[in-house]
């Protein structure tokens, strides 16, 4: 037996941190691929210490729903799960470039494939661009478009950037948009000055966040100048100096990022038959032709 | 006594057939006993024993003796995990009772079982199979009209995130489980799952406790291994007692706070004076919401105390402490507007606020710190 096990952040106080991480594995079981799908979290229950004995499968992918490697992915998770022998050069990675190790859990008897995070891997660009797609309902959104990919910044940890510019210039090489850039919350490129990054009329802005929450809904909406106050709400698309801004709310709300969690578990050698193409298929805009850079 | 066949439960061919086929390699379960060897088929109940049975005379003793097929048949038709089985045996109390009295209370009205809040009716499915009825405890004499019914175990995820009172339920173990719904007609299976989204892990932590296997981790071992921004948290700990956890435990860990009963100490040899809570399942370490309100007790713990002079009449000193309790113990929102005979009661508290707030909010007029004096 097989199981997947989401792991995700979770919030004592947001009601929907965890909403995501539910339909993602909703999504995930539906494809039948693995005989449990569970979801744990760090500030919600089960948490991470408790999860895998709830498991009944020998097997476990388990795959970190957050945006970057860093903190969470290198220190937290794995000690939480009771990987004794995780060592972060396991992943030999350079910060975006981290699939996944296998390793055992200190309290069951199970082998633990413990995966690199959902923002990291390639097929988060195509989501990027699902996302754009949806926000504009335009399958075949692109020309004579702007997409700027918004991250946190460096602030707590220098893979969070990364993560962002990776996608963004994996995006830059499709030639599908007129033009995109990585901006950040917290340092240059602003976010607050988006306007001033692009030539193109109509900017597509997907914040690389995994739940809607604090920063997605009220600081980068107000830093923007969509609306004076988040809690009146903002058009979309909002005109901002000349500019039609189309704000796409958490990449990681997508339905498409189901796709990149079986992804990471597929890569990690879970046996995930034809799901791929199947919640590629099920989660795409009506209409849309299917042409992706994972393609 | 009545009949079998008068409580609805029947032998069916599959549970005979797989009687048959498992007579080889044995069966033991609640009483009976079933072998097979050269001598011929031995079937064997509490109170009788037949032995050189053929298989049609096998057939026949079991087809006699119908609750305990089944019930051999419902514990070993599927690969269930050990958690799994030992739980849904101790809902029905079946290494207490014998396969008799549980049928008869199974067909009688079922049995009834609690587990938290949620309230837990096993009945007779057919063929002496088990039907699962799961609910608050609030609604278990609720008819089942009434209540919101489900039947799809990840539904329960929603149902459970707010109280009653619409409020978002971050302890999945608070009391504070909503009323108004039920999950009708689960499997044993169905009902686990229910079970472990309502209260995540209690059956698997239970279990590992029955066994004697489960893994306690104290508050000093969980505060060592903390990092990041919770890494402060284990200066709390000074080597001067450990008085500041037994304030910990009573806040949180109480049973009207937390269903769960808190198993971990201090430490391997201190133990924590406040009591642990009665519940069925054990809390094995300090949770998430423990740990980010001892954070902020960490910082707020490191300030001195100090000596104020405020000016109240003793009714104001009582209605300080009225309030610090209705708030503590959550019924300042049950306190009747019109109730000014209770110090929490708002116009109660706001008489106070005008009288003993100065502008700028201090009681009495009194400076928190000396140098705003």
């Amino acid at each position: 037996m097989q199981a997947l096990v989401i792991v995700a952040h979770g919030s004592h106080l947001n009601p929907d941190a965890s909403t995501p991480t539910y339909e993602h594995a909703d999504t995930v079981r539906a494809a039948g691929v693995f005989d449990e799908v569970r979801t744990a979290f760090w500030k919600e229950e089960p948490s991470f210490r408790e999860v895998l004995r709830t498991i009944e499968s020998e097997e476990v992918y388990v795959v970190p729903l957050f945006i970057s490697e860093g903190y969470f992915t290198e220190q937290v998770i794995p000690r939480e799960l009771r990987l004794d022998d995780w060592d972060v050069a396991e992943w030999d990675s350079d910060g975006t470039s981290a699939t996944h190790t296998t390793l055992a859990a200190g309290d069951v008897e199970k082998t633990v494939h413990y995966c690199g995070p959902v923002g990291t891997h390639d097929a988060m660009s195509d989501v990027i661009v699902r996302r754009a797609e949806t926000v504009t309902d335009d399958p075949d959104v692109g020309p004579g478009f702007g997409l700027a990919v918004v991250g946190h910044g460096t602030e707590r940890n220098e893979n969070s950037a990364k993560a962002i510019e990776y996608h963004a210039e994996r995006i830059g090489e499709m030639g599908r948009f007129d033009e995109v850039k990585a901006l950040f919350m917290d340092e240059d490129p602003e976010i607050d000055d988006v306007t001033d990054f692009f030539e193109s009329d109509d900017i597509v802005v997907v914040p690389l966040f995994v739940a809607d929450g604090y920063h997605t809904q009220e600081d980068i909406p107000e830093d923007m100048g969509l609306t004076d106050d988040y809690r009146t709400g903002w058009e979309t698309p909002a005109e901002v100096d000349g500019h039609r801004i189309w704000y796409a709310g958490a990449v990681g709300t997508e339905a498409l990022t189901a796709d990149v969690i079986i992804e990471r578990a597929a890569d990690a050698g879970a046996d995930v038959g034809n799901a791929i193409e199947e919640i590629r298929r099920r989660t795409r805009v009506a209409g849309a032709d299917g042409a992706s850079v994972g393609d | 006594m009545p009949t079998a066949r008068a409580w609805g439960t029947d032998v069916n061919d599959t549970q005979l057939d797989a009687l048959v086929a498992a007579a080889d390699e044995g069966v033991d379960c609640d009483g009976l006993q079933v072998a097979e060897s050269e001598a011929g088929y031995t079937f064997a109940l509490p109170e009788e024993t037949h032995e050189g049975l053929d298989e049609s005379e096998l057939r026949e003793r079991a087809t006699e003796n119908p609750w305990f097929v089944s019930n051999w048949h419902y514990w070993n038709e599927r690969d269930r995990p050990e958690a799994e089985t030992a739980y849904l045996r101790w809902l029905e109390g079946a290494d207490e009772r014998s396969v008799p009295e549980r049928y008869d209370a199974l067909a009688d009205g079922g049995i009834e079982a609690s587990w938290g809040e949620l309230a837990i009716e096993i009945g007779l499915g057919d063929d002496g199979d088990r039907t699962y009825t799961l609910c608050h405890e609030d609604d278990a004499d609720a008819d089942t009209a009434a209540l919101d019914v489900h039947t799809d175990p990840l539904e329960a995820r929603e149902l459970v995130k707010h109280d009653d009172r619409g409020r978002y339920r971050p302890l999945k173990t608070a009391p504070t489980l909503p009323t108004g719904w039920a999950f009708l007609d689960l499997d044993g299976r169905a009902l686990a799952r229910t079970v472990d989204i309502v209260y995540p892990a209690t059956v698997a932590n239970w279990h590992l406790e029955q066994q004697g296997d489960l893994d306690i981790s104290n508050w000093r071992e969980t505060m060592e291994r903390q990092t990041g921004i919770y890494g402060v948290v284990e200066t709390w700990d000074r080597g001067e007692g450990h008085e500041h956890v037994d304030w910990v435990a009573e806040a949180c860990c109480a049973d009207s706070q937390c269903l769960k009963r808190r198993e971990w100490e201090y430490d391997d040899d201190t133990e924590i004076t406040v009591d642990g809570g009665d519940g069925a399942f054990p809390c094995r370490e300090p949770c998430s919401l423990v740990i980010a309100a001892a954070r902020q007790w960490t910082k707020l713990e490191g300030e001195q105390s100090k000596t104020y002079e405020f000016e109240l009449t003793p009714s104001e000193k009582e209605q300080i402490e009225d309030i610090i309790d209705a708030v503590a113990d959550g019924e300042a929102d049950d306190i009747r507007e019109a109730d000014v005979y209770e110090g929490a009661n708002r116009y109660r508290t706001r008489f106070l606020r005008a009288k003993r707030f100065d502008e700028e909010g201090r009681l009495c007029g009194v400076p928190t710190d000396d140098e705003e004096s």
